[in-house]
């Protein structure tokens, strides 16, 4: 086996047999010509089959890939016609006496190298355009067919770098992935294996040898990695994570778009925790219904001092512009125990799970919440925002907290910053304190979130981090889903919604409790949107609702 | 003749999909010369390749000149064109 290493540009895993692309020969005869005219006549003849051609593929591209893909193209079309290029062919047709196939040759090479010479990355690119339609004019000159793959087994396609028009005209059921030797990370073969949902591999460079032509390859676009002639655990490897990837991918097309309804028609929201505004595309890539949870520390872990209220400003409109008219929750900074930042020059604590962190913190450091509540708000215009405080123990906390929010929105408006008037404020129930006050603290606030870990850790006083407790923690002990259905049934008694952040929530076991104590939303990983659907859409609520409710009142057995 | 003064917000600049819809505009004012410069370097803006070879990146000024046919028009519907592709 012979493992090379590459760029995945885009995901997938394909096994099959590697076959480089056969270009038509493009080595362009040079030639004088006596009839300087009728050659000229000739390149225009074949300018304006190009300039056909060309709109085929636009219209055979926006079918396939929409009008972005499609303008590739229209640009091709009109780089055919360009006024510069067009007289350099001329000048080298009527002044040179050039045959028409060197003086395209000549000229697209003159641009290419002017392309190629730039320093930006993208524009440089482009020299791969320019090439793509002379070869192109050149192929029509000399009267070549364009190439297809001539296999009748479907291929890993290697090649230097595909032009756009030839990936374009590829037939497609023949290519199961991409590897080429060169090509960039903008390059078209890039682009539009992504936009075709098949891996590539790009710039592999020498190692991609002639020699390996009709050899057994599986490419992991993901990681860049091919391995060729595999060995049987690297197959069984690579195949076990492909059938795990298209398993996910059944499930996502065929749960896409469906409601997350029971059998009995109740619904549940089904939200996403993300850590980064990067994360966002992912969240809509599975479907997630909104974020429950955004984790702003972040922005403060990131950085070398406190973040600005500009710069975090600009990651939270990010995030909401991004996420449109879906509700986003984002929570105010929880650092302290586990999360430490060097700035924040907080004191060694004993034990740091009890000690000065998150809203204890922010309600210490106001100018520090301040700078990030000002941010939320002026954010709050680009989406639908919540705002979320963690690590709550007392009603006077939250009061305090939103008194911070009063005076920011009475700032903003005298200086005359828009923010949106339906912000939604929230807690976090993550103390067994807030759970058994859940009744009062429900009238301060608009929702409640669940953050199961630390609920669970402090609930049954076993530290998450320590591995030794074994058979005494117990992630599904009544004593926290008792809590949960309390927390609940005071949300519902004070018209407020009630959901679940923490890892519990994607727990498939849990999900007919949860259904069954009424829990209106559940925010999990994006990877975990589409499972847990799936386990709501199996679920009877009615005919379990009885069982899960009598769980509450049994004996746990240790693990 | 007639100008405005434009800076380029389009995070990769003048690139091949402005750039062709721009001279595609550019080519139904068939009375005027349009004119492209940045610094001290300027193209016809019915060159697409030398248009795109200037390089114009986020954040450059570039100064759009029109010469002949309705010189005010052209000069409105460009400025148009630049805030809302470029």
């Amino acid at each position: 086996m012979i493992s090379i290493q590459g760029k995945g540009v885009s995901t997938g895993i394909a096994a099959g047999p590697l076959y480089f692309y056969r270009r038509a020969d493009s080595t362009v005869q040079r030639r004088t010509v006596e009839d300087r005219d009728a050659e000229w006549a000739r390149f225009k003849a074949a300018q304006e089959k190009a300039i056909a051609q060309l709109g085929e593929l636009a219209e055979k591209a926006r079918a396939e890939a929409g009008d972005e893909a499609a303008m590739l193209f229209e640009t091709h079309q009109m780089m055919v016609e360009d006024m510069d290029y067009e007289e350099a062919i001329e000048a080298g047709i009527k002044e040179s006496g050039l045959n028409a196939e060197a003086a395209v040759s000549d000229a697209g090479e003159m641009q290419a190298a002017a392309f190629s010479a730039m320093d930006d990355a993208y524009f440089s690119a482009r020299a791969a355009d320019v090439k793509d339609i002379s070869t192109r004019l050149v192929g029509i000159l000399c009267g070549a067919v364009q190439g297809g793959i001539d296999s009748d087994v479907p291929v890993i396609l290697a090649s230097d770098d595909l032009a756009p028009s030839e990936t374009v005209q590829l037939d497609k059921s023949k290519i199961l992935g991409f590897v080429t030797s060169g090509g960039s990370g903008s390059s078209h073969t890039a682009i539009l294996a992504h936009t075709m949902g098949i891996p590539a591999i790009i710039g592999v460079g020498e190692k991609l040898k002639a020699e390996y032509e009709g050899r057994e390859v599986i490419i992991d676009g993901a990681t860049g990695t091919i391995a060729l002639d595999p060995d049987d655990a690297t197959r069984a490897q690579m195949m076990a994570k492909r059938a795990e990837l298209l398993k996910r991918l059944a499930l996502l097309n065929e749960l896409k778009g469906k409601p997350n309804e029971t059998k009995d028609g109740q619904r549940i929201r089904v939200y996403c925790n993300i850590g980064s505004p990067s994360d966002v595309h992912t969240v809509l890539a599975n479907d997630g219904g909104g974020i429950g949870l955004f984790r702003s520390e972040f922005l403060y872990l990131e950085c070398d001092d406190y973040p600005t209220e500009d710069y975090q400003f600009e990651a939270y409109k990010r995030v909401l512009s991004d996420m449109g008219d879906k509700e986003v929750v984002i929570r105010t900074l929880d650092i302290g125990a586990d999360k430490q930042i060097d700035y924040f020059n907080l004191p060694k604590e004993e034990n740091p799970a009890m000690g000065n962190r998150a809203l204890r913190i922010c309600l210490s450091r106001p100018e520090i919440f301040k700078t990030q509540l000002r941010a939320l708000y002026r954010a709050s215009a680009y989406g639908h925002l919540c705002i979320m405080f963690p690590m709550v123990t007392s009603v006077w906390e939250v009061r305090e907290a939103k008194k911070m929010c009063e005076i920011v929105k009475k700032e903003l408006t005298a200086e005359g910053i828009p923010y949106a008037e339906d912000v939604q404020v929230g807690i976090m129930i993550e103390t067994p304190a807030a759970a058994v006050i859940s009744d009062r603290l429900a009238k301060e606030v608009d929702f409640f979130s669940c953050g199961t870990n630390d609920l669970t850790q402090y609930t049954l006083a076993c530290d998450r981090q320590n591995n030794d407790l074994g058979r005494f923690f117990n992630a599904h002990h009544p004593a926290v889903i008792r809590l949960l259905k309390l927390v609940c049934d005071n949300a519902h008694k004070n018209g407020i919604w009630v959901g679940i952040c923490g890892e519990l929530g994607a727990d498939l076991e849990l999900t007919e409790t949860f259904l069954s104590i009424g829990i209106d939303e559940l925010s999990v990983s994006p990877r975990s949107v589409l499972p847990l659907r799936q386990k709501i859409r199996e679920t009877n609520v009615r005919a379990v609702r009885e069982d899960r409710l009598a769980a509450l009142a049994s004996d746990v057995t240790p693990m | 003749m007639k100008s405005f003064e434009y800076v380029i917000t389009d995070p990769v600049g003048i690139h091949a999909r402005p750039a062709g819809v721009l001279v595609k505009e550019v080519k139904s004012f068939a009375g005027s010369t349009v004119t492209i410069a940045k610094g001290d370097k300027s193209v016809n803006a019915l060159k697409l390749m030398a248009l795109m070879q200037m390089g114009i990146k986020q954040g450059d000024t570039v100064t759009v000149t029109v010469e002949g046919g309705d010189e005010a028009a052209v000069c409105t519907a460009l400025e148009n064109f630049f805030k809302a592709n470029l």
